[in-house]
């Protein structure tokens, strides 16, 4: 043990040093805020809850974005960064069923199959724009050096997000309300938006689905292997490139109900919404450890939570005037600090490392 | 050797003389020290248009090209003789709504050595960096729709900046008192989204409100693109504000006004936001949510002979509020432009920049479509009448000042 300090003391250098307490100094300020927020209980216990259920809701949408990034980093060691637009690609086509639907009446009357049709429809289109981008911007690139599918996929967002504005222009569509979600509920003891708790419970639906497949199907397994060594996966008898079709398909599903769910809670899609949930996502991939399945979804909820909270809990406690203009701030650091004290995430793998 | 280097010398001499001989052939010597645009007897004399030409504040810009080329066409109407083969060409440039798009604007027009003056910018934030780009380059820049305070601030003005919008102190001082007097509100709580002009706009709102006796119990801040603001809302419905004042743009307005709605607290909160949000397109985004909402913008001047006009050339109504501003700094622009033109014999136009923009700066009882511009020493030349509007069946609909 004692050895083991010491191997660890002697390959510590002066960066390693100032990081480390760079980390540490924000997690005291951090700390000084909470005391001082509390300090000050400005808030009821039932609004320190809706800031958490908020919270609980956006992270359930960046969760299944986050997933998309992670398996798509899992098996190519690729960040496709045009899965933001995937995911809008998805919101915005459900949105165009969903006025039809409302202006028919059917919506209303039939939310349940109304719904599932727009979600149907939803990662069917996410589904065709990833399938489109892998076999036009990543497939030929395949054995390129790493950062060249990253700058195709930049573009490739590019061309999804002024693609969509070419068609359906650049202003804000009002997506239907409807109407069994409106309105709040209870459960168990804590009040709670109803289109909330249908998020919450579709995305952990959505994610336990997920979760089985990668685990316990013979697909899922061939994932996996590919994972972990492409070319012994190949040796064995996997088709490669149909893994790799299986994945983006996969992530690109879900990105369609995140767009559905999302479209939900804020009622608006435009050809930009991609942009920012997309970031957010992939920073809640890096924070759960990128390549991890369970780790983004943990990545995604924290995430989420964190910025609901963080303004709030935080920065008030060390007055901070207008503290919500700040949330980005406090999403971006909680990421630094993960990285400064556990540079593969909270549930990164060693072996990625070695895999790369 | 040596004799190719003769034969470069004679070129350049012969073109040397050529030029000044063509220089010659003008009576005109320009005398202005910021000198003067010279247009050739077939040139079109050219003008910028930077406003917001895409993103979710489009029907703003829009709406401001409009007034502009409606002006053009009215101008060049009544000024057949004078004008004889030149035509006026307008310039657009995309300036969005952001200090970037503003800044790559005015670059982009300024680097043209024949603008003769800009019309925009549509928001404030694309304003600030524009005006001091373009009078940096002796351009002049009248703006239909820039209202924050600071653009024609002692201080901070740009020496050939001006604007026939109103000044937002004007703005803010009738959206507290309408809140105080009209609504009864003895507590504000107020949003903006770090541009200029909504920081401004709420700050002036809260000044007027305090004095007059009431109280800003919260003064927030989200940013450009934020979705989720029921935190932000969570927390100003701790202090239940009788008035929550957010005069920010329509997409994040549309969803603070559809989140407001399911935030316990702010339950008998009423809503209210400003000229940035009149447009139809935010009762679209916004929805049922918006109806009853209070907003404050120029008064309506229904000028149904524009209307028809817009509506023969664009085949829609006028989409936001400004087109009667943008008609008026139009022909501001073009009223001042023939005022300091000299026209030679050949028919070339000489304009003097320095005394285009004193031209401006001299604007006195000018009449608008928007009402009787005098522009003062900073550049402000409304005759501001601002309204408060409710949205009533998906329409606004002016509510104060009763007539």
């Amino acid at each position: 043990m004692i050895a083991k300090l010491k191997r660890y003391l002697e390959r510590l250098t002066f960066v390693d040093i100032v990081v480390q307490l760079f980390g540490w100094a924000i997690l005291l300020v951090a700390i000084i805020g909470v005391i001082g927020s509390l300090h000050n209980s400005y808030y009821t216990k039932e609004q320190w809850m809706d800031f958490v259920v908020f919270g609980i809701s956006q992270g359930g949408v960046y969760a299944l974005i986050a997933l998309g990034y992670t398996l798509v980093y899992g098996i190519l060691f690729m960040i496709n960064f045009a899965h933001g637009d995937i995911f809008m690609a998805g919101a915005f086509t459900g949105y165009f069923l969903a006025a039809k639907l409302d202006a028919y009446g059917f919506y209303n009357t039939h939310p349940i199959i109304s719904l599932l049709l727009v979600m149907l429809l939803a990662m069917a289109t996410s589904v065709v724009v990833a399938l489109i981008t892998e076999r036009v911007a990543y497939r030929p690139l395949r054995r390129a050096p790493r950062l060249v599918p990253l700058i195709t996929a930049i573009g490739a967002s590019f061309t999804i997000e002024y693609t969509f504005r070419g068609f359906y222009g650049s202003g804000v569509e009002a997506y239907p309300e409807l109407a069994i979600v409106a309105g709040k509920t209870t459960v168990l003891g804590v009040r709670i938006l109803k289109v909330h708790l249908l998020v919450i419970v579709v995305s952990i639906l959505m994610m336990a689905g997920l979760y089985f497949y990668v685990q316990y199907t013979k697909a899922g397994k061939a994932m996996r292997a590919v994972a972990e060594d492409k070319d012994v996966a190949a040796l064995m008898g996997v088709d490669v490139d149909r893994v790799i079709v299986n994945t983006f398909i996969l992530g690109a599903a879900l990105a369609g109900v995140a767009g559905v769910l999302y479209a939900l809670i804020f009622k608006q899609v435009h050809f930009f919404m991609g942009f920012i949930p997309g970031i957010k996502a992939f920073t809640a991939a890096v924070v759960g450890g990128i390549g991890n399945v369970p780790g983004a979804m943990l990545g995604g909820f924290f995430l989420g939570i964190f910025e609901s909270l963080g303004p709030g809990l935080i920065l008030e406690g060390l007055g901070i005037p207008a503290s919500y203009q700040l949330k980005d701030v406090i999403a971006f650091t909680l990421l630094v600090v993960v990285l400064i004290f556990r540079p593969t995430g909270i549930l990164g793998e060693r072996l990625s490392e070695e895999k790369v | 050797m040596k004799k190719r280097w003769f034969i470069l010398f004679a070129v350049l001499l012969a073109a040397v003389l050529a030029l000044s001989a063509c220089s010659q052939k003008s009576t005109y010597e320009c005398t202005d020290p910021y000198g003067c645009i010279n247009i050739g007897p077939n040139d079109p004399i050219k003008m910028g248009v930077a406003v917001v030409l895409s993103g979710p504040n489009e029907s703003l810009g829009v709406d401001e090209v409009g007034g502009v080329e409606i002006a053009v066409d009215d101008f060049t109407a009544a000024n057949k003789d004078w004008l004889g083969k030149h035509t006026i060409q307008v310039v657009k440039e995309d300036a969005q709504c952001s200090a970037e798009g503003g800044q790559t604007a005015a670059q982009k027009l300024a680097a043209d050595k024949s603008i003769v003056g800009v019309i925009g910018t549509a928001c404030s934030s694309a304003g600030e960096p524009a005006s001091k780009i373009l009078s940096d380059a002796h351009i002049v820049m009248i703006s239909p729709s820039n209202t924050a305070p600071s653009l024609t601030d002692p201080q901070t003005h740009a020496e050939c900046y001006l604007r026939t919008a109103h000044n937002d102190k004007v703005q803010g001082k009738a959206v507290a008192e309408f809140a105080y007097n009209v609504l009864g509100a003895r507590t504000m709580a107020t949003i903006h989204d770090g541009s200029p002009y909504a920081e401004q706009l709420q700050q002036v709102a809260c000044d007027v409100f305090t004095q007059l006796g009431g109280q800003c119990v919260a003064q927030e801040a989200i940013n450009v693109g934020d979705t989720d603001m029921r935190p932000v809302l969570t927390k100003i419905a701790a202090s239940k504000p009788d008035v929550l004042y957010y005069p920010i743009f329509i997409q994040e307005g549309a969803l603070i006004t559809q989140q407001a709605k399911e935030v316990p607290g702010l339950e008998n909160t009423v809503l209210m936001g400003s000229d940035g949000m009149i447009s139809p397109d935010f009762v679209k985004a916004a929805g049922a949510a918006a109806e009853g909402m209070y907003l404050s913008g120029p008064a309506a001047v229904d000028d149904q002979n524009f209307n028809k006009k817009y509506e023969a050339k664009y085949g829609q109504e006028p989409p936001s509020a400004f087109h009667l501003h943008a008609y008026d700094a139009t022909m501001m622009l073009l009223d001042a432009i023939k005022k300091v033109a000299v026209v030679d014999k050949d028919g070339t136009i000489h304009i003097p920049r320095k005394a285009l923009c004193e031209a401006l700066f001299s604007t006195k009882d000018f009449k608008g479509l928007t009402g009787t511009l005098t522009c003062n020493e900073y550049g402000d030349c409304a005759d501001p009448k601002i309204n408060i509007y409710q949205i009533q069946d998906g329409k606004y609909v002016p509510v104060w000042p009763q007539k």
